[in-house]
C-alpha cells in the first residue's frame, strides 16, 4: 500500500478499495464482487462498464460504503472503513459522498430547491440562509434556474436527474458515485447529465465513479474499470 | 423549522385521508376521555363533599379502641400468673370530664368541636308514636361544627337556647306527624323521663332519612332528660381542612384515650369503592386510547411501508438509523398532540353537555345537575395519555422504517 503510494507521488488516492469480495449468504451464496481492486485519484473521472448483471451497482455500493465487503480492505482519504459502526458510516456518507442514482429518487413532496438542500440541513454545517442560496447557486449552476420551487413532478427526467446530481454535490463532497445515470433518459438529456458530471471533476476537483453503458460517455473518462461475472477483467 | 419534523409532516399530508381518520380516533379519545373522567371525578367530589359536609369530620365517642388493660396485667407484666374470668369495671357510659376534654381538643389548630349526647327518644303526637333519635346540643358550639344552621328552613337553632323546652325537628318527621313550628310534643326518653316540648325550628338537608328522624334539643335539656347530667357522649370535630381528619384524630386519641373516628375510617368501605370505580373507569377510558393507538399504529406502519424508497434515499444521503426513527415518532406525536388538542374541545363541549343534564337521585328531595369536574389535571392526564398511546403506536413502525438497508432497496429497484 505504502508501496503503491510511493510509486504515484502527487496523486493522493482518495479511496482505495483492496480485493474486495461480496458474497450474499443464502442457501445458494451469490458472490456479486470478487477481489475487486480499485484506486481512485482526488479529480478523478472513472467509468465502470460491464454486461447487465455483471455486479457494477454491488461494486459501487461498496465504494460508496453503502454495503459492507465480506472481505477486503477499503480506504477512503486512507481510514479503513471497516472500522467504521453505521453511524460513522452514514456520518461519511453525508459529509464526503454524493449519489447519483439511475431513477432520480427525490422526495416526491419537496421543491427542487428543498430536496438539494436537504443534505445540508442534516449535515448542519451551513446556516439556514447560506444552505439555502448555496442549494439554488447549484441549481443555477446545473441550468435549473427557475425551476427552485417546483416539485419533481413538475420536472422532466433530465431535470430531475440533475436536481439529483445538485443535492449530490450540496455538501462538497470528495467522491461523486453514479450508477447509471441516464439508463432512463433520452439521448439528448443524457449528453447533457453526462457533460455535467464530466465536468464537475474538472471545475469542483471531486473524483467521480459512473456505471455506464454509454460509450461516448466512456471515452472522455480517466480511466475504465471493465467488470464480468463480478470480476475486474481492465 | 425542524428537518425530521418537516419530513414527518411531509408523509402525513401525503396520506392525507388515513391522517384524518387516525386522528379522530384520538380526538374521540381524549373527548371521551375526559366526558367520562369529569364525570367520575365530578361524582366522586360531590359525593365527598357531601360525606364532609354532612358528617362530623371526627366523632369522638365514649369507647376505646382497646379494651382496658387488667390492673394483674399492669402489675406483673412479665408475671405467669394468669387471671381469668375477671369483669372488666362496670362503667357509666359517656365521657366524663367532657369540658376539659374540650379544651384540650380545641388547643389543636384547626379543629373545633362540640359537645352531644344522643340518645333515643319515642315522640308523641296526636295518638301516634314515632322513634327518634334526639342529640343534645349547645347551639352555639353546634353552629361551628355542621351544616345544620344552613339546612333550617322555620324558626332557628339559636331558639332552642331561650326556650329550654324548644326542639329541632327535621320536615320529613313534621310532615309524617302533621307538625309544624309552635306545636307541643311528647318526648319520652328511654329512661322513662317524659317532657312536653315546643316545636322552635324545621331543617331540611335533603336527605330523606335523617329529615325523618333526626331531632335536635339543647344538650341541658336532653341530660336532664336522660338522666346524665353533666356527661356527652360523643364530641363532633370539624377541621378547616377535612383532609387532616385522619391525621388530627389520631392525635386526639393520643390525647384524651376515647376512640376518635375520621371520617376517613368510618367511611372507608365507601372510599375503598371509589378506587375500585376509578380503576375500571381508566381502564375503559384506556380501552378507546388503546383503539385510538391502533389507528396511529396503522397509518404510520403505512406510510413506513409506502415510504421505504424515501427511507432508501434519506439512509444512502447520509441519515441514521435513529433519524429515521425521529422521523416517524415525530409523526405519533404530531398526531397525538393535534388529537389532544382537539379532544380536549371536544371534551369541554361533552363536559358542557352533561352539566346540563339533571337527575333526579334517590333520598334526595331535589333534581341535582349531574356534578362534573373541570379540573386541568385531568385535561393534562388526557393529553399524556393520548400522546404516550400516540408515541408507542408510532415505536413500532419507526423502529422498522430505522432498519430499512439502502442497499436493499437499490438492488430491488434496479
Ligand atoms: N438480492 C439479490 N439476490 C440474489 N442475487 C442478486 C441480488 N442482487 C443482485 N443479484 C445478482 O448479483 C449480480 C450483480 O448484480 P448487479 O450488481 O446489480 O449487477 P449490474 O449492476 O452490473 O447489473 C447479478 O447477477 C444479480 O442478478
Ligand atoms: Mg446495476
Amino acid at each position: 500500500m505504502a508501496g503503491r503510494e510511493a510509486t504515484n507521488p502527487g496523486d493522493s488516492a482518495i479511496l482505495v478499495a483492496e480485493r474486495l469480495t461480496r458474497v450474499l449468504p443464502g442457501e445458494v451464496p451469490v458472490t456479486l464482487v470478487q477481489d475487486a481492486s480499485v484506486r481512485i485519484g482526488r479529480g478523478e473521472f472513472v467509468i465502470i462498464r460491464g454486461p447487465s448483471g455483471s455486479g457494477k451497482s454491488s461494486l459501487l455500493y461498496l465504494l460508496g460504503l453503502l454495503d459492507r465487503p465480506t472481505s477486503g480492505r477499503l480506504l477512503l482519504e486512507g481510514e479503513d472503513t471497516g472500522t467504521f459502526d453505521e453511524d460513522r458510516l452514514a456520518t461519511t456518507r453525508l459529509a464526503k459522498l454524493g449519489f447519483v442514482f439511475q431513477f432520480h429518487f427525490l422526495l416526491a413532496e419537496f421543491t427542487a430547491l428543498d430536496n438539494v438542500q436537504m443534505p445540508m440541513r442534516r449535515l448542519g454545517r451551513l446556516d439556514e440562509a447560506a444552505q439555502r442560496d448555496r442549494a439554488a447557486q447549484l441549481l443555477r449552476d446545473l441550468g435549473l434556474a427557475g425551476h427552485e420551487h417546483k416539485r419533481p413532478s413538475q420536472l422532466s427526467g433530465g431535470q430531475r436527474q440533475r436536481v439529483a446530481i445538485a443535492r449530490a454535490l450540496a455538501n462538497d463532497p470528495v467522491l461523486i458515485l453514479a450508477d447509471e445515470p441516464t439508463g432512463a433518459l433520452d439521448t439528448k438529456s443524457s449528453a447533457n447529465v453526462h457533460d455535467i458530471l464530466h465536468d464537475l471533476t474538472r471545475e469542483r476537483g471531486c473524483s467521480v465513479v459512473a456505471v455506464t453503458h454509454d460509450m461516448a460517455f466512456a471515452q472522455g473518462a480517466d480511466r475504465l474499470i471493465e467488470l464480468v461475472d463480478g470480476r475486474i477483467v481492465s | 423549522m425542524n428537518l425530521h419534523f418537516d419530513i414527518a409532516l411531509s408523509h402525513l399530508l401525503s396520506r392525507r385521508r388515513q391522517t384524518l381518520v387516525s386522528l379522530m380516533g384520538v380526538v374521540l379519545g381524549v373527548a371521551f376521555f375526559l366526558a367520562v373522567s369529569a364525570l367520575m371525578r365530578g361524582s366522586e367530589i360531590d359525593f365527598i363533599e357531601r360525606l364532609v359536609d354532612t358528617a362530623p369530620h371526627i366523632t369522638v365517642s365514649d369507647e376505646f379502641r382497646h379494651a382496658r388493660v387488667q390492673p394483674a396485667t399492669v402489675a406483673y407484666p412479665d408475671g405467669a400468673v394468669r387471671v381469668s374470668n375477671v369483669k372488666p369495671l362496670t362503667d357509666r357510659r359517656g365521657i366524663r370530664q367532657y369540658r376539659q376534654r374540650l379544651a384540650m381538643i380545641e388547643s389543636i389548630p384547626g379543629a373545633r368541636v362540640a359537645p352531644v349526647l344522643v340518645g333515643q327518644a319515642i315522640f308523641s303526637f296526636a295518638g301516634r308514636d314515632e322513634a327518634v333519635t334526639l342529640s343534645g346540643i349547645e347551639p352555639e358550639r353546634m353552629r361551628d361544627v355542621s351544616t345544620i344552621d344552613e339546612d333550617i328552613v322555620a324558626g332557628s337553632l339559636d331558639a332552642i337556647d331561650t326556650d329550654r323546652n324548644g326542639i329541632i325537628i327535621g320536615v320529613g318527621l313534621a310532615e309524617k306527624l302533621s307538625l309544624d313550628i309552635g306545636d307541643t310534643v311528647s318526648v319520652v326518653a328511654a329512661e322513662g323521663n317524659v317532657r312536653a316540648m315546643n316545636i322552635v325550628g324545621l331543617f331540611r338537608t335533603g336527605n330523606v332519612n335523617y329529615d325523618e328522624t333526626q331531632t335536635f334539643a339543647h344538650l341541658k335539656r336532653v341530660q336532664a332528660l336522660m338522666n346524665r347530667p353533666n356527661v356527652a357522649n360523643s364530641l363532633v370535630m370539624r377541621m378547616d381542612d377535612a383532609y387532616r381528619a385522619r391525621d388530627v384524630a389520631a392525635r386526639v386519641e393520643r390525647m384524651i384515650q376515647y376512640k376518635a373516628v375520621s371520617w376517613q375510617e368510618a367511611s372507608e368501605d365507601i372510599l375503598n369503592t371509589l378506587v375500585v370505580r376509578n380503576v375500571i373507569m381508566y381502564s375503559v377510558v384506556g380501552a378507546i386510547l388503546l383503539v385510538a393507538a391502533f389507528g396511529i399504529y396503522n397509518v404510520i406502519s403505512t406510510v413506513v411501508m409506502e415510504k421505504t424508497r424515501d427511507i432508501a434515499i434519506l439512509k444512502s444521503i447520509g441519515f441514521h438509523a435513529r433519524d429515521i426513527r425521529r422521523i416517524f415518532l415525530i409523526e405519533g406525536a404530531i398526531i397525538g398532540l393535534i388529537g389532544s388538542v382537539l379532544g380536549a374541545f371536544g371534551g369541554v363541549g361533552l363536559m358542557a353537555l352533561m352539566q346540563r343534564i339533571e337527575v333526579q337521585v334517590p333520598g334526595e328531595s331535589e333534581p341535582v345537575n349531574l356534578p362534573v369536574y373541570w379540573g386541568m389535571d385531568q385535561f393534562a392526564m388526557a393529553a399524556a395519555f393520548a400522546l404516550a398511546a400516540a408515541i408507542f403506536a408510532a415505536y413500532l413502525p419507526a423502529r422498522k422504517g430505522g432498519r430499512v438497508e439502502p442497499v436493499d432497496i437499490l438492488r430491488g429497484a434496479v
